[in-house]
């Protein structure tokens, strides 16, 4: 192998150090490793690139994507468009906070404990909740983590899950609890696109109940009813999202009873890149707070009376309670989640509202122009920027001919749900403009 | 921290060695943790207790305790069932650093069979293992 130009050691320093631990060769540091856990192969991977070769072969893995500005993406399912103010990427970009992992300790990183607790105020405002937390990996485990949380807090064995919540949140959740004794149970989605609560009525062993509004296809789900629903129970109601901006104009988990929301905050100023990266939001009643998962900053005063922030009720985390801890997530997503704040705080509650309405005239437009169109939209529940759109047989042929025009009809949901061949999810965000979908229209109509 | 000599061990409760205390009062039992335990965890924020009704074997975890250091799990010194907690812990946990066989007790339980109360350590006992 040649050597590669970022690794800094020279063949001189390699043996000083060699020297200094009394080894001969690098080969000798894994010596105490027994040969059975070692790869005797080489790895099968590619001979380093040069530069110049290396930016040749990324160009070449982007230009097969299809991505915006290119093309026209009418597709959200989980990860949406949205313009992202200059200030944030700016600001982002500061060394102070790019630079920096995760870094907790009250006496170096004022800056950073502030930015967080700033950050999990704003999610608390936007979610309607007491609490809110650093952040998670993502929306899915977010959501897996929610459930755990609510087993913990019911000491129930099972949860049940709307199969309108994100196909691939519900995966992750899957492989949560396949190593444990914990059941989930699936709730169908009604004719409306929303969630059939019927069978709820009959579960007393729950120990949680998620939905997610507005649902994967885009509808808004009656979540005051499963919290009239499940009152008597133990269940916690956990609210799970993948579009936060719809409580721009819709109301937010808290206003209709969650006891714990979750979701994937991607759509506050976060670039779609390739599925991600990503940020789990997370926020809960107060009196649950105990039993949330993950980091909590919280601000106190020093010795000299002034305003401070530190990492608080740590005793639920695994560098205190070991196995105990409520999880074995013992960071957060902190880039993404000050990508978040930044975005949050630059639009601010008025310019969020505007926003989210934009979203919705948009999403209402190619609607009804769909509709005119003589297509169907199965669901009849209110939507936010998606929603489900059934095509004639044969469609996938048209979906072809517009990629090629270089627009993207939304995601096929066969894939997820074999029961709804021809049916589309498509998504319009503020970044669509009113041509785009005439065009969009006309092109599907041909 | 306290010396051994300056902290309480009273000789009409039990002790386990995991620090909790039983009291026999009447058909029920009180547990709480020892001065000892609380001394060692220093100020005492919140105790998490189980549910009226739930029933617990002997050594079976309770309920947790959390001081501003650590937090330490709470074990039922006897099996039984819990019929009462201390509600006024959610306010005031500290009362477990102040009264700890007092105000601070934790949870009274109906024992399922009264006779393990014998089977625990009395007070030069439960000293003993605290001195090693």
């Amino acid at each position: 192998m040649t050597r590669m130009r970022y690794l800094p050691h020279t063949p001189e320093d390699i043996a000083a150090m060699l020297k200094a631990v009394r080894i001969d060769s690098l080969e000798g540091l894994f010596a105490h490793i027994p040969d059975d856990c070692r790869r005797q192969e080489a790895l099968n991977i590619p001979e380093n690139l040069t530069e110049w070769e290396l930016n040749d072969h990324m160009d070449t893995l982007a230009g097969s994507m299809a991505v915006s500005p290119d093309y026209k993406v009418f597709m959200g399912a989980g990860s949406y468009e949205h313009h992202i103010p200059s200030a944030v990427s700016f600001l982002l970009g500061r060394s102070e906070f790019v630079t920096a992992y995760t870094p907790y300790q009250p006496e170096v990183s004022q800056g950073t404990l502030q930015a967080i607790y700033e950050y999990q105020t704003l999610t608390s405002r936007l979610l309607g909740m007491e609490v809110a937390n650093a952040s998670q990996y993502d929306g899915a485990s977010s959501l897996a983590e929610a459930m755990l949380m609510a087993i913990r807090v019911s000491r129930k064995k099972a949860v049940a899950i709307s199969r309108a919540v994100h196909p691939l949140y519900r995966r992750v959740l899957e492989t949560y609890f396949e190593p444990t004794d914990l059941e989930i149970r699936e709730l169908p989605y009604l004719g409306d696109g929303t969630t059939d609560l019927s069978s709820l009525n009959d579960m007393d062993d729950l120990g949680g109940v998620a939905v997610q509004s507005p649902n994967f296809f885009g509808c808004l789900e009656n979540v005051a009813d499963i919290k009239q629903t499940i009152e008597n129970k133990k269940a916690l109601l956990v609210v799970c999202f993948s579009e936060p901006l719809a409580y721009g104009i819709y109301k937010n988990p808290g206003e209709c009873g969650a006891d714990i929301a979750c979701g994937e905050g991607q759509s506050l100023g976060i670039p779609r890149m390739f599925g991600g990266p990503a940020l789990g939001m997370f926020a809960s009643k107060m009196k649950y707070v105990r039993n949330m998962p993950g980091r909590l900053v919280g601000e106190t005063v020093d010795l000299d009376g002034r305003r401070g922030h530190v990492l608080t009720l740590s005793t639920r985390e695994q560098h205190i309670r070991r196995e105990k801890a409520t999880s074995n997530i013992c960071t957060n997503n902190s880039l993404c989640a000050l990508a978040a704040v930044m975005y949050m705080a630059a639009l601010g509650g008025t310019g969020f509202k505007k926003l989210a309405q934009l979203n919705y005239d948009k999403a209402e437009y190619l609607k009804n122009a769909l509709t005119r169109g003589g297509f169907k939209l199965p669901f009849s529940r209110a939507t936010f920027n998606e929603f489900v759109v059934e095509f004639p047989a044969g469609f996938s042929k048209t979906y072809q001919r517009l990629l090629k025009k270089k627009m993207i009809a939304g995601l096929p949901l066969v894939d997820f749900y074999p029961e709804l061949k021809n049916h589309y999810l498509l998504c319009a965000t503020e970044t669509i403009t009113k041509a785009d979908i005439d065009t969009l229209v006309q092109e599907i109509k041909k | 921290m306290k010396e051994l000599n300056e902290l309480k061990f009273p000789d009409d409760v039990r002790y386990a060695e995991s620090h909790e205390w039983a009291r026999s009062e009447g058909d029920r039992v009180k547990v709480g943790i020892s001065d000892y335990a609380q001394d060692q965890l220093g100020d005492i924020v919140f105790v998490e207790l189980p549910e009226v009704g739930d029933t617990l074997d002997k050594g079976e975890e309770f309920g947790t305790v959390e001081s501003v250091k650590a937090v330490s799990e709470l074990y039922m010194p006897l099996a039984g069932e819990v019929v009462a907690i201390n509600e006024t812990l959610e306010d005031a946990p500290e009362k477990v650093n102040n009264t700890p066989y007092g105000d601070g007790w934790m949870i009274e339980i109906k024992a399922e069979n009264p006779s393990e109360l014998d089977g625990l350590l009395d007070n030069d006992a439960y000293l003993g293992t605290l001195k090693g």
